[in-house]
């Protein structure tokens, strides 16, 4: 295990350069030569390695599919229900996991809200209280409006929301991506003024006059 | 025994193991370093080991599906011989390795043995400590019940708040667009492949350094650590007053170790393996989440930082702490090694040790989170409405269908959101009852929309009740000195109803 000390490595090194010049530039120059075809062959190699690893990172389905979500008898009037629906993208692994859960507002006639049940500020399962007319969240104590506006605790918007439509009596929504605070669009200039923040760009926004009158008096 | 010799020989002579290894065995080692503080670091490794062990044998059944990861766990716990048993070793494991990793960092930081020349063994360690937390949390996930699923959607809100690259961050880790089966490949693969192996070569070159470099001598208050003398000294003293590591010091090594292993069996064979909880089915919404043990503070930190210091603390603080630990043998390389004269360094370790200890005994009941049950759960204590009228009865009864109970506490039960509302009228006055449960305000939900008059005024004549007998409700005095107040007014009213029912 006795290392020669470092000062004879070196000198012994300097004399075999001196002896053997040219040959060692040689060898050398093919072991350069070797570690740069190595690194050719490792920039080839990293192509695919990275475009594996990232792909989940960069998003493949730029516009996300519509999922139905019910007939619109499933939604009374006025109430707020839970709906579930499986998510679009799936993979064969993913078991339940791809269940998804929302909350359904149906304000009136065709004005819905459809809410993530993602808490907006670290994505618990929010729960609906109609009693209370609140969403309250289990883990950090964050709460919302019917409208999902933030009402109090840790998060800083409201709840996210998926666009709708209507097609022949069933309610569909866009839907495939888990809502994080990061990923969604921040709580729009609308949002300061009472509607809740959406999620994803849709018609949310024709809500603005629906969900005006909901907002309590000191917001 | 010749025949052992001779095998023995026949080996070492190919693999020429053995005069380096005797070497390292018997390295001299102060005698004072022989002591029971100094075994922390051998007793992590030897759990470390057992956790590679069980792991390994965990893996033989588990299935890291995402579809089926939760069967493969409930059939380890029921259906496999003692797989219950192996899957609590390996839980208790982690526990037990976290709290020694920290410990042995402890007695690193408060023994000096972090300054020169062991600053790079310190660097790696902090690097074991993170790779420690990092097991703890991915194995956590492994656990693929409601906790996990739940905890990754907390991970990935936490990284989604990374400015600019939150989007992608968010996406390598669920590695798909939703907590699903990708993710738990995903973490299967950092749990079993990607740590564990940089932890074993993070281990061999901290224990490469501690033999190169000598274990820390027991630190003399006044002895100070210089650049220029301290290597000459400490091999002064190691031939002066050494003993080899090997048996002189060892032994409280091995003891301790097996004391160690014996406490997490026992801990495994009582208290039994963690989990797994409901299955990871996201439509099953009626949850509440809690992580694992040790980074319960971190869940009592998010609940309580005000909403705008939350991303910055979230995003910066780990830096800072990261940042701080990798520099401090930078920033106090030499000098004073004794605890007995680095006040500051003790205050710092009793200080952190307080911050998390409070915070994870706060987690252990979290306050701030409603209890969802306890409207319907828990009824209004009866000397309260002993003696009420009929509005007031109704306004209790308001009070619970309303579930104001989830987030303020009447007797002994009910939410701690808010603030427990027993003497609530000596507070507030009537006006300001009204106004706080209609317009809410300093975290409470304004309830105007989901009142009517008529329940409103039920409510807060109930609130107004809510004093104790020997003291009287708040009162308005401006308002009284403009309209008076008279012995018929409602305020003298129900309090004279009150009284006169404490009585009874």
């Amino acid at each position: 295990m006795k290392v020669s000390p470092p000062v004879a490595l070196a000198t012994g090194g300097q004399e075999c350069d001196v002896s053997n010049e040219n040959l060692m530039t040689r060898r050398r120059l093919f072991m350069k030569l070797g570690i740069l075809f190595n690194g050719v062959v490792a920039a080839a190699l990293a192509v695919p390695i990275v475009r594996y690893l990232s792909a989940s990172a960069t998003r493949a389905h730029r516009t996300l599919p519509w999922v139905a979500l019910g007939s619109l008898k499933e939604f009374p009037e006025g109430e707020t229900r839970l709906a579930t629906f499986r998510n679009p993208i799936v993979t064969p692994t993913d078991g339940q996991t791809a269940d998804t859960a929302c909350w359904v507002r149906r304000i009136e006639g065709q004005q819905f809200q459809v809410f993530a049940v993602n808490c907006a500020h670290l994505g618990c399962p929010v729960r609906w209280f109609p009693q209370a007319g609140l969403f309250m969240c289990p883990c950090h104590g964050g709460a919302y409006y019917r409208d999902g506006s933030r009402a109090s605790g840790p998060p800083e918007r409201g709840l996210f929301e998926y666009p709708f439509k209507v097609e022949n009596g069933v309610l569909t929504i866009q839907a495939g991506e888990l809502p994080t605070p990061g990923t969604s669009a921040p709580p729009s200039a609308n949002n300061a003024q009472g509607t809740p923040a959406t999620f994803f760009k849709g018609p949310a926004a024709a809500l603005t006059a629906a969900t005006k009158g909901q907002r309590p008096p000191c917001a | 025994m010749r025949l052992i010799a001779a095998v023995a020989e026949w080996f070492d002579h190919r693999l020429g193991l053995a005069a380096p290894i005797r070497d390292a065995a018997e390295h001299p080692v102060p005698r004072n370093t022989a002591s029971w503080f100094y075994v922390f670091g051998s007793a992590a490794l030897v759990v470390f080991i057992l956790q590679l062990v069980t792991g390994t044998l965990l893996a033989m059944v588990y299935v890291p599906s995402a579809a089926e990861a939760w069967s493969s766990l409930q059939a380890l716990n029921h259906q496999v011989a003692f797989g219950w048993f192996i899957r609590a070793m390996h839980g208790w494991g982690s526990n037990f390795m976290v709290a020694i990793v920290l410990l042995h960092m402890v007695q690193v930081f408060l023994f000096g043995a972090y300054k020169f020349p062991r600053e790079l063994t310190w660097i790696v360690g902090v690097f074991l400590l993170l790779m420690t937390l990092g097991m703890a949390f991915t194995g956590q996930i492994m656990r693929f019940d409601q906790d996990a699923y739940w905890g990754l959607g907390i991970g990935a809100s936490i990284a989604s708040r990374v400015p600019v690259a939150g989007p992608t961050i968010v996406g390598l880790m669920l590695g798909g667009p939703i907590i699903a089966g990708a993710t738990l490949s995903r973490f299967f693969a950092l749990h079993v492949f990607v740590i564990p192996g940089t932890l074993i070569a993070l281990v061999c070159l901290h224990v490469l350094m501690v033999l190169k470099l000598g274990i820390n001598e027991w630190p003399m208050p006044g002895r100070l650590v210089k650049r220029a003398t301290y290597e000459r000294d400490y091999h002064a003293l190691t031939k002066s007053d050494g003993a080899p590591f090997v048996p002189y010091a060892v032994w409280k090594d091995t003891f301790f170790a097996a004391f160690i292993l014996l406490a997490v069996a026992g801990c495994a064979w009582y208290f039994g393996p963690f989990g797994p909880t409901g299955q990871p089915d996201p439509t099953i919404i009626q949850t509440a989440p809690r992580p694992d043990y040790f980074f319960l503070w971190m869940y009592a930190l998010l609940s309580l930082l005000p909403p705008s210091l939350e991303t910055p603390a979230l995003l910066i603080g780990p830096v800072v702490a990261i940042a701080a630990l990798l520099l401090l043998p930078f920033l106090s390389g030499e000098g004073e090694k004794s605890w007995k004269r680095r006040p500051i360094a003790v205050l710092t370790v009793l200080l952190i040790a307080i911050t998390l200890g409070t915070f994870t005994h706060l987690a252990g009941y979290a306050p701030w989170s409603p209890h969802m049950n306890a409207w319907s759960g828990d009824p209004v204590p009866d000397q309260m409405l002993k003696g009420t009228t009929a509005l007031e009865r109704q306004g209790a009864l308001v009070f619970q269908g309303k579930q104001c109970r989830n987030c303020h506490a009447l007797g002994e039960n009910g939410g701690e959101r808010g603030p427990r509302l027993d003497t609530v009228a000596v507070r507030l006055t009537e006006d300001q009852l009204i106004r706080q449960v209609i317009q809410g305000g300093g975290n409470m939900p304004a309830y105007g929309k989901n009142l009517s008059p008529a329940e409103t005024t039920a409510l807060v004549a109930f609130l107004k009740t809510l004093h104790p007998a020997t003291q009287t409700p708040a009162r308005d005095a401006s308002r009284e000195a403009v309209i008076g107040n008279g012995p018929g007014s409602p305020d003298r009213g129900s309090l004279a109803a009150r009284e006169g029912g404490a009585e009874h």
